[in-house]
């Protein structure tokens, strides 16, 4: 088996009495679209937020391209080329749209952040105009984030987490709180643009058309562990995943 | 649009200048007074940007204060620009050592931390009998570049002076408000998390921000007690930085002339108020503040800035 981009080694994670990760372990190839998927509390955003640096897992390791990162703060995480976005979509509700996408670039620009440099620098405007359209959010531009439809935030809320050099992406439920005729097209959007770059994506997801339309393999989470790794197809005809996971034959 | 913060700059500077001509000698000192105080309301207002309240920081205002009486006293340094360079490096020093602690904080714990250490100070300098205790010490005039003015002179030069340093640093922090880092500021207030999962340090911004109020609060602080030629420990007292977050507040964040105008009502509220109602005029200066939070929650600042309010 080759090595993957991310690989994640008998990692474990307790709350308390919780445990939220036991001996969780797998491969990700470079490239691939994966997604997780599993009941409530089953520990898929714990998963995200072992692998993006929110927390520290109590043991194992998390490498990525070769490194050890269990345990890095997030931003350094992130300065690696791991990105996520949140599972309720984390914007700044005082800014504008346009203005989140310039806080985005701004972070992620070359040189790092200016202290004089003007943030709506006419070049900058025009990174983050093309980035908003390629979401398909440009009209947005100019309101402010409380105005905004479920599927306008997620979308930005990716959108801003693909502002930097991105090698792998963890989506935290990108359509949960979207209206369910919007669903399909962010997906295809958002699947699009990242294959587009060839980055390595991870979506968790409750929605099992969505899970066997966009992902390659698929992991089940129950309790803590993974259940099954697999093509969408086997995942959801196993049996114990069936039991735990989707409550019956897809 | 950098075009627009020039211009404004030199109008300020030429608006605030005539007020050398025109004021009569009392009013020019008030106006020194609340423009030197209305530069370390500035530190504030940065600090607000990114979400966070310095209830301390006259801290830097009497360190800023007792540096130059100090330097002055035993050096024999009187010209001004010397004494605001050594007080303004001093609490650069200061503010390095407590930024990235107090970065690490947020909200009533950042403040009352903040308030801590300027209580710190006011409770030591009251002991150290050696450089006036309670009472304080005096300094002499300041001399510029080698002239040494005295009367209506003196008191014109150092107006002119702390208007220059007012205009100066009012434009450079309005261009960093505007830059990228600025903008980083703003969303941290907003969104730590976003930031920091963008790859920002926020501790480092949050530092930034303290050091700049530091820097700031010090050069205040020497003005005024160029102006005073007097400083005591008072200068670190809360009640002297509750004034500076009053200001601020008053102000809000959003427009930089508006400290400057909020540390101005204060100054003259306060003397007219002192004048003709001797004990009621902070109760008088409280309805006031009040009136602004309810119309204005944004301060006064909302008033010309064109940023969109939330109105959620
Ligand atoms: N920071 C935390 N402190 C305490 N317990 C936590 C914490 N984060 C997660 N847990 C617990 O760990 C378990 C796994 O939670 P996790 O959020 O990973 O589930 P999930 O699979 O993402 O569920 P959902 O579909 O509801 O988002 C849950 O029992 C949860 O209560
Ligand atoms: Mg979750």
């Amino acid at each position: 088996m080759s090595a993957g981009v991310l690989e994640v080694r008998d990692v474990q994670k307790s709350f308390g009495a919780v445990t939220a990760a036991k001996d969780v372990s797998v491969t990700v190839p470079q490239g691939s679209v994966y997604s997780l998927i599993g009941t409530n509390g089953a520990g898929k955003t714990t998963f995200v937020n072992m692998v993006t640096g929110y927390i520290k897992p109590d043991a194992g390791q998390i490498n990525f391209d070769g490194r050890d990162i269990a345990g890095l703060a997030p931003r350094q995480i992130t300065r690696l080329g791991i990105h996520r976005s949140f599972q309720i979509a984390q914007l700044c509700n005082e800014l504008t749209v346009e203005e989140n996408m310039l806080v985005a670039g701004a972070i992620h620009g070359k040189t790092g952040p200016s202290f004089l440099r003007r943030a709506d620098d006419g070049s900058a405007r025009d990174r983050a105009l093309a980035t908003l359209e390629r979401f398909n959010i440009a009209e947005h531009r100019n309101r402010l984030i409380p105005e905004l439809s479920g599927g306008v935030k997620k979308l930005l809320d990716i959108a801003m987490a693909m502002a930097g050099e991105t090698q792998v992406m963890l989506l935290d439920e990108p359509t949960s709180g979207v209206a369910a005729d919007e669903k399909f097209p962010i997906m295809d959007l958002v699947i699009e643009a990242l294959r587009a770059e060839g980055v390595t994506v991870i979506f968790v997801e409750h929605d099992m058309d969505i899970v066997t339309r966009y992902s390659e393999r698929v992991l089940a989470f129950y309790d803590g562990q993974i259940i099954a790794d697999d093509a969408p197809d086997e995942v959801l005809s196993d049996p114990e995943v069936q039991r735990y996971v989707t409550g019956g034959p897809a | 649009m950098r075009m627009s913060v020039y211009l404004s700059a030199i109008i300020a500077f030429v608006a605030l200048a005539a007020g050398s001509i025109i004021l009569p000698d009392w009013a020019m000192f008030l106006f020194a007074m609340a423009l030197a105080k209305g530069l370390v309301c500035l530190g504030i207002i940065g600090m607000m940007r990114g979400g966070v309240v310095s209830f301390g920081q006259g801290l830097y205002y009497c360190i800023g204060a007792y540096t130059a009486t100090l330097i002055a006293n035993h050096l024999g340094v009187s010209d001004i620009f010397l004494l605001t360079l050594l007080s303004a490096a001093v609490c650069l020093v200061v503010g390095l050592v407590f930024g990235p602690l107090l970065s690490n904080y947020r909200g009533i714990f950042f403040a009352m931390l903040s308030l801590a250490l300027s209580m710190v100070l006011y409770g030591s300098l009251s002991k150290m009998s050696f450089i006036g205790g309670t009472d304080g010490l005096n300094i002499g005039a300041p001399t510029f570049l080698g002239w040494a003015p005295e009367g209506r002179p003196l008191q014109t030069a150092l107006y002119l002076y702390v208007v220059a340093i007012v205009v100066i640093s009012g434009t450079l922090m309005r261009i960093y408000f505007d830059s990228e880092r600025g903008l980083i500021t703003l969303a941290t207030r907003d969104n730590e998390l976003r930031v920091e999962y963008l790859g920002a340090s926020v501790r480092n911004l949050m530092t930034y921000n303290y050091v700049f109020g530091a820097l700031l609060g010090g050069i205040g602080g020497t003005i005024a007690v160029l102006a005073l030629g007097h400083v005591d420990p008072e200068f670190a007292f809360w009640t002297t930085s509750g004034e500076f977050v009053f200001v601020a507040i008053l102000a809000g964040y959003l427009s930089v002339p508006a400290v400057f105008v909020a540390a101005i009502i204060l100054e003259l509220v306060r003397s007219f108020s002192n004048l003709y109602f001797p004990n009621t005029w902070q109760l008088a200066l409280g309805i006031f503040l009040l009136v602004v939070i309810v119309a204005l929650p944004n301060g006064l600042g909302s008033l010309v800035s064109k940023r969109k309010e939330n109105k959620t």
